[in-house]
């Protein structure tokens, strides 16, 4: 296994029923970049995400197979601690959902989730966590109110935040700034482009530009599978498939 | 997850388990004891015949008069409260769609009028019958029962209707219709199924409530021949016969239950087989 | 069109001007106080205190609420977080049944099953002397009735909480019950409270089951094995000779304008708290 490889996913498949949502997927997603997973809607990139935190567990309909190897652990098989599991992940959905509490306990759930008690010491991390989703100055006042209040765009800063106070390695990210003013988009971009020192980044979009900007690495997929990957510079500059080439070039969305 | 986060979920899910199963089982009970009650003494002679002399000392006759007497009360309260509410329900949801105001003010009054007991209909139409100096009648009673299951009719329409998407109000009147076209031929093919089971539900409703009839329907022995007459009802006969004290009349009370029970549960069979069969016509979005 | 929405959207007022008119007679003879709270009822003497009744319906009612509210939470969390979507399919057919049967037959279920349980075997047991005709049988038949109505709006609520709410507290490490505790519970509290503030006004308006378990006896009550009256059934027992009496009527309609008003009252706040809260 290649050092800097954090996420490999070998042989994916997965059936709702009997269509076929994700067709034999090889991905290798590097450490500490952020990889965008870029395709139309409806090709299964939303689905793979949820592979990779188990929550399509939720779904009873979906059968998984093949390996997703985090760390060279394949997280598929694990039975017993998918909570420490989806807690190395941190994850950011197409619209925000804060959960129905105040501003800071929204963050200090995700804390007592990860065992710490101390007082204290969550109102120290409550603040750094909403430092670094760059939250904190806007709303240092407000902590004690419901988390609804906040704008859209604030909002989903306070998941980013949330996602980031359980400690994980990698960041997930579900078209998070498809519901967001270009502002705040822009907001979670710089965010991310920050973060990505300290944390592996897999974030999906079927924004051409957004992955250009943003991407390290980019894999593009079609109907559920993988159609090419690499470099940003490899895939935009030189696509070597017919289908990028039409996608990027805009003929079909 | 620790040892007392895995007790706990446990011990709840293990609680949720039993509500969900104790409800399964009660009803069970329920349909069992009314079955086993009712099939011991049901006969051919208590559906064919009125009461004769002494019924309710346990001599002859049966409950005919009961069984046609709320079927007629249960249609007559039902059709005019679809002639009624089909209308309001149409209206609310053609004329009034872009005043969210106040359509949203007269589904509350709406929800509010279904929240309110039978008995209070039952009290209000007596004095309204006083009022007017009427007599206990089949009348009476189907314009009370037409009051309380006329909210239930025009909500479970109207919840069928505001489903229809308003695209489809709008491609119908870029073709030139008017409102009222509309409203008959776009509503009504788009929703027939919803409308079927809220015109059941209500029917259902209608014949089963005892406390609406109570002052206004009266009782007899004989099947009415006029509107104007006093009319007997199921769930009246069932109460009556069990405040008997021969056990033969009790017993005759079990089967009256069980066949108001049957009548229920044939009329809400159907509404659900019709509701699938016209779901096909419809069109999907 | 017109004529019949405003015929249905004026119908409580319609409702409440006449009953208020019917049972002005009495009203002006005695102070609303007195009524409410005067515990003696001999209407050929003139006496009219509805305590009795007003405290029997409440004792059923919420005896009955007790019953229905954790049953009905508990089944609809586990209908719609637990289990496939199968087993709402047989649910769904089983609640409308039980919603379906009318209350006589409830009643007659109460006399036959509930009323002998408790006089044979419960009372007996906890060393209560009981003739089963009570509070407890009154409120148990009325928990049933009501378990279809708030396990609907229940269902219905849990269900309307989006996915991803799940997921996002699942994401953080939640386990699933740690997401309903914390999350679901949290997020449906208000429609909670309002499906069992419904239920509650359904409840106190049930006649006839009630009427036929709960003993009638005025007096007031002082356990749950005490056989009680409740103001539906005061209405529904007394119609026959409430015209010999002078303001017998009068009496009987004042008891209906009070459940009108109970009823209007808890479904008025109802309404406003929830449209209060939805707007956060």
């Amino acid at each position: 296994m290649d050092q800097n490889t954090k996420i490999e996913i070998r042989d994916l498949n997965v059936f709702a029923g009997k269509t076929q949502i994700l067709k034999n997927i090889n991905i290798d997603i590097p450490k500490n970049k952020i990889t965008v997973i870029l395709g139309p809607s409806g090709c299964g990139k939303t689905t793979l995400l949820k592979c990779l935190n188990r929550l399509t567990d939720l779904y009873p309909e979906l059968k998984v197979s093949g390996q997703i190897l985090i760390d060279g652990n394949n997280i598929l098989e694990a039975k017993e601690d998918i909570y420490k599991l989806r807690q190395q992940m941190g994850l950011l959905s197409q619209r925000p959902y804060p959960l129905p509490m105040t501003i800071y306990n929204n963050i200090a759930y995700a804390l007592k989730l990860r065992g710490i008690k101390n007082r204290r010491e969550i109102h120290k991390l409550v603040m750094h966590y909403l430092q670094q989703a760059s939250l904190w100055e806007e709303i240092r006042t407000r902590l004690r109110e419901p988390a609804s209040r906040l704008s859209i765009g604030q909002q989903q800063r306070l998941c980013l935040a949330r996602g980031l106070a359980v400690n994980p390695e990698i960041i997930l990210a579900d078209e998070p700034t498809s519901a967001l003013d270009p502002i705040s988009s822009q907001f979670i971009e710089e965010t991310f482009g920050s973060l990505k020192n300290d944390y592996t980044i897999v974030l999906v979009t079927h924004v051409l530009r957004q992955a250009k900007r943003i991407a390290d690495n980019v894999v593009f997929m079609y109907l559920g599978e993988v159609i090419e990957q690499g470099s940003v510079e490899e895939v935009f500059g030189n696509p070597k498939m017919e289908k990028t080439k039409l996608y990027l070039g805009g003929t079909f969305n | 997850m620790t040892r007392s986060q895995k007790i706990e979920e446990k011990f709840f899910k293990l609680l949720m388990i039993v509500a969900t199963y104790f409800i399964l089982i009660i009803l069970a009970i329920i349909i069992y004891s009314i079955f086993e009650k009712g099939l011991k003494s049901i006969s051919w002679e208590m559906l064919t015949q009125v009461p004769q002399g002494g019924y309710y000392y346990g001599k002859g006759g049966g409950i005919l008069n009961a069984i046609l007497g709320s079927l007629a009360l249960a249609f007559g309260a039902t059709l005019l409260a679809f002639v009624i509410g089909m209308p309001v329900a149409l209206y609310l949801n053609v004329f009034l769609i872009r005043h969210k105001r106040v359509i949203s003010i007269i589904r509350f009054l709406l929800d509010l009028v279904w929240g309110i007991p039978s008995i209070v209909y039952g009290a209000f139409g007596f004095s309204l019958m006083i009022f007017f100096g009427l007599q206990t009648s089949l009348l009476a009673g189907i314009l009370t029962v037409t009051l309380f299951i006329l909210p239930i009719m025009i909500r479970s329409m109207d919840e069928i209707l505001c489903t229809v998407p308003i695209g489809l109000q709008e491609a119908a009147y870029s073709l030139g219709s008017n409102k009222s076209e509309i409203a008959f031929k776009i509503f009504t093919r788009q929703s027939f199924s919803g409308i079927i089971t809220a015109v059941l539900l209500s029917f259902g409703r209608g014949i089963g409530d005892a406390a609406a009839v109570l002052f206004t329907a009266g009782y007899t022995d004989h099947v009415p021949n006029g509107l104007l007459e006093p009319v007997a009802t199921l769930p009246l006969s069932i109460f009556f016969q069990l405040s008997s004290p021969v056990a033969e009349v009790q017993n005759r009370a079990y089967a009256s239950a069980l066949v108001l029970t049957l009548i229920i549960l044939i009329v809400s069979l159907f509404s659900r087989g019709l509701g699938k069969r016209y779901h096909k016509t419809k069109i999907n979005f | 069109m017109i004529i019949s929405l405003l015929l249905v959207a004026f119908l409580p007022f319609l409702l409440f001007i006449g009953l208020y008119l019917k049972s002005v007679l009495l009203l002006h003879d005695y102070s609303l106080g007195d009524l409410i709270f005067s515990k003696v009822w001999r209407p050929s003497s003139g006496k009219f205190g509805f305590a009795p009744f007003i405290i029997g319906s409440i004792w059923v009612t919420v005896v009955s609420m007790l019953i229905t509210a954790p049953i009905c939470l508990l089944t609809a969390i586990y209908v719609t977080q637990y289990t496939k979507k199968y087993f709402l399919r047989i649910m769904h057919p089983a609640i409308d049944i039980l919603a379906g049967i009318p209350s006589v037959v409830y009643g007659l279920w109460g006399i036959l099953v509930i009323v002998p349980f408790i006089s044979r075997y419960l009372g007996p047991w906890l060393g209560i002397q009981t003739m089963g005709y009570s509070i407890l049988a009154a409120s148990f038949v009325l928990s049933i009735m009501i378990i279809p109505f708030v396990l609907n709006i229940l269902i219905e609520i849990f269900r309307a909480i989006p996915t991803e709410l799940k997921e996002a507290a699942l994401s953080l490490g939640a386990t699933q019950w740690q997401t309903i505790k914390h999350v679901l519970l949290r997020k449906a509290l208000p429609g909670i409270i309002a499906a069992f503030g419904f239920g509650l006004a359904r409840a106190f308006g049930e006649t006839m089951a009630v009427l036929m378990v709960v003993g009638n006896v005025v007096r007031l009550p002082k356990s749950v094995f005490d056989p009680g009256y409740t103001l539906p059934a005061l209405i529904a027992n007394n119609y026959g000779e409430m015209l010999s009496i002078p303001k017998y009527d009068s009496a009987l309609m004042f008891a209906a304008l009070l459940l009108l008003a109970v009823s209007l009252f808890f479904n008025l706040v109802m309404h406003f708290f929830i449209v209060r809260y939805n707007k956060y």
